[in-house]
């Protein structure tokens, strides 16, 4: 198989972005399921376990750098993507009624992409960063009672709490994000079952209500988070 | 039911002398269109009066005026073939409009689809990826007889749906990228389900993607909105199995 001719290829390149949109919306899952651990417990021992154990764990690091790729695979492609598809309409149309035919996501996923990445440089600043690198006063250590063994941790339940308790801006901020990625995966998700082959007229509806499931849930569980210390804080 | 007369609509439409010409938008009055006439009739009356006035017509792809030869094309207030479903442009009727409505009409636009002359798009492009792969080659034999190769229902039924591609560039037309998908996933499904064609699958879908990507037709974003605009109703279904086919292909190269 000649690689170079697979990858220059449309639908070759439309499958990198099916493989690398999955791979993340699997990332997301857990992700999310950490994140939810902040509204379920106040005193935030729940998630500095959850997250001492994803900052330790010998698999995560192996994953780390795969994920990295991952995004900057999905990200890249898409831009060289576009720019192939603006090419293909030199002249546009005066008036074009594309409403009645797709979907809003569906006409927008770079769009949406885009902000998404703003937003994903802006999460990442905010915790990310501060918790591999920079540190930040917040996350001092702390010792919490694990299975009845003490174990000496960061505090990062107190750097994301005291985020979301004290700026209104980014707990819109935030809401926002989960919003913008719940309608990329509303579209993605189905999409990148059709891109690698697997659909056909009765998988079609099946994952297409599973893509609007899984990007209301994504969009719900992420913004539930700021919008709960927003309210109750 | 009692024929309704638009006293009066006006028609933007695209002009264009020629391949390499700049067009412009210009506004015609047409006048006393009965709402029971076709989309092209309308066309054909504001023709006739350019006509008589001494200017040039507006050129515009039509043939059998019954929704089967993939001939005429026009997009029509924002829409391929118009705002109506399952329905070539010479289907349409002029009841899809209102009194006093301005009516824009553009040719399909696509790098791959050039402007010959004001509505005209060459749609050579077509041929080219079908003269890639869209055929079988191997020796098939004489006629078969009945069940003799039994092929199922469903297979026989995709096939024929597939079939049902008129090549009129809709898909194309209405696509955000100008991506030629359907009409290739059509062709190569119409084959792809039946034994005949099965044999040369893989070279098939290879071919005519290559063709494809090559004349400058953008990617495929799953939108969907291809299907809705077709005026036979191909499902985007058939796209997911050109996927399957070429991947397949792909991957045991």
């Amino acid at each position: 198989m000649s690689k170079g001719s697979f990858l220059n290829a449309s639908v070759g390149r439309k499958f990198l972005m099916s493989i690398t949109g999955l791979f993340l919306i699997m990332f997301l899952l857990v992700h999310m399921s950490i994140n939810l651990l902040l509204i379920f417990d106040d005193s935030g021992d729940l998630f500095n376990i959850a997250a001492h154990f994803m900052a330790t764990n010998p698999f995560i690091k192996i994953i780390e750098p795969v994920l990295a790729l991952g995004f900057a695979i999905h990200i890249l492609w898409s831009i060289i993507i576009t720019i192939q598809n603006m090419r293909a309409r030199p002249v546009k149309y005066l008036k074009s009624n594309q409403a009645v035919n797709s979907t809003w996501a569906s006409r927008n996923m770079f769009i949406l992409g885009a902000m998404l990445f703003v937003y994903i440089g802006i999460h990442l600043y905010n915790f990310w960063w501060k918790m591999k690198f920079a540190g930040d006063p917040l996350l001092e250590h702390i010792t919490v009672m694990q299975a009845g063994v003490p174990v000496e941790m960061e505090n990062a339940y107190a750097l994301v709490a005291t985020l979301f308790k004290e700026s209104v801006i980014y707990d819109i901020v935030y809401i926002i994000g989960g919003v913008l990625l719940g309608l990329h995966v509303s579209h993605g998700f189905w999409s990148a079952f059709q891109t690698i082959g697997f659909n056909n007229h009765i998988w079609r509806k099946r994952l297409f209500v599973l893509a609007q499931v899984i990007g209301a849930i994504f969009a719900i569980g992420f913004s539930v988070i700021p919008l709960y210390f927003l309210i109750k804080f | 039911m009692a024929d309704v007369i638009l006293k009066k609509i006006y028609v933007k439409v695209w002009r264009q002398n020629n391949v390499r010409a700049k067009g412009r938008f210009e506004t015609y009055e047409v006048e006393n269109i009965s709402q029971g006439s076709s989309f092209l009739e309308m066309l054909d009356i504001l023709n006739d009066k350019l006509i008589r006035e001494g200017k040039d017509p507006i050129a515009f792809d039509h043939d059998c005026r019954e929704g089967i030869c993939g001939t005429c094309s026009l997009y029509v207030n924002g829409r391929a073939h118009g705002p109506d479903r399952d329905i070539t442009t010479c289907q349409l009727h002029m009841r899809k409009f209102n009194e006093g409505e301005t009516i824009t009409i553009e040719p399909w636009r696509a790098g791959a689809f050039p402007v010959i002359k004001d509505l005209m798009v060459d749609r050579t492009a077509f041929e080219k990826i079908q003269q890639a792969g869209g055929f079988v080659s191997v020796n098939t034999g004489g006629v078969p007889d009945g069940n003799a190769i039994p092929i199922g229902y469903e297979d026989a039924e995709e096939a024929m749906d597939a079939a049902a591609c008129i090549g009129c560039g809709a898909c194309v037309a209405t696509c955000k990228n100008s991506s030629a998908m359907l009409f290739v996933a059509a062709k190569v499904s119409q084959l792809a389900k039946l034994p005949q064609g099965k044999v040369e699958g893989k070279r098939r879908a290879k071919a005519m993607v290559a063709k494809m990507d090559e004349l400058g037709f953008g990617g495929c974003t799953n939108t969907g909105a291809c299907e809705l605009e077709c005026p036979k109703g191909i499902s985007i279904s058939h796209i997911a199995r050109l996927n399957r086919e070429y991947l397949k292909a792909k991957f045991s190269d």
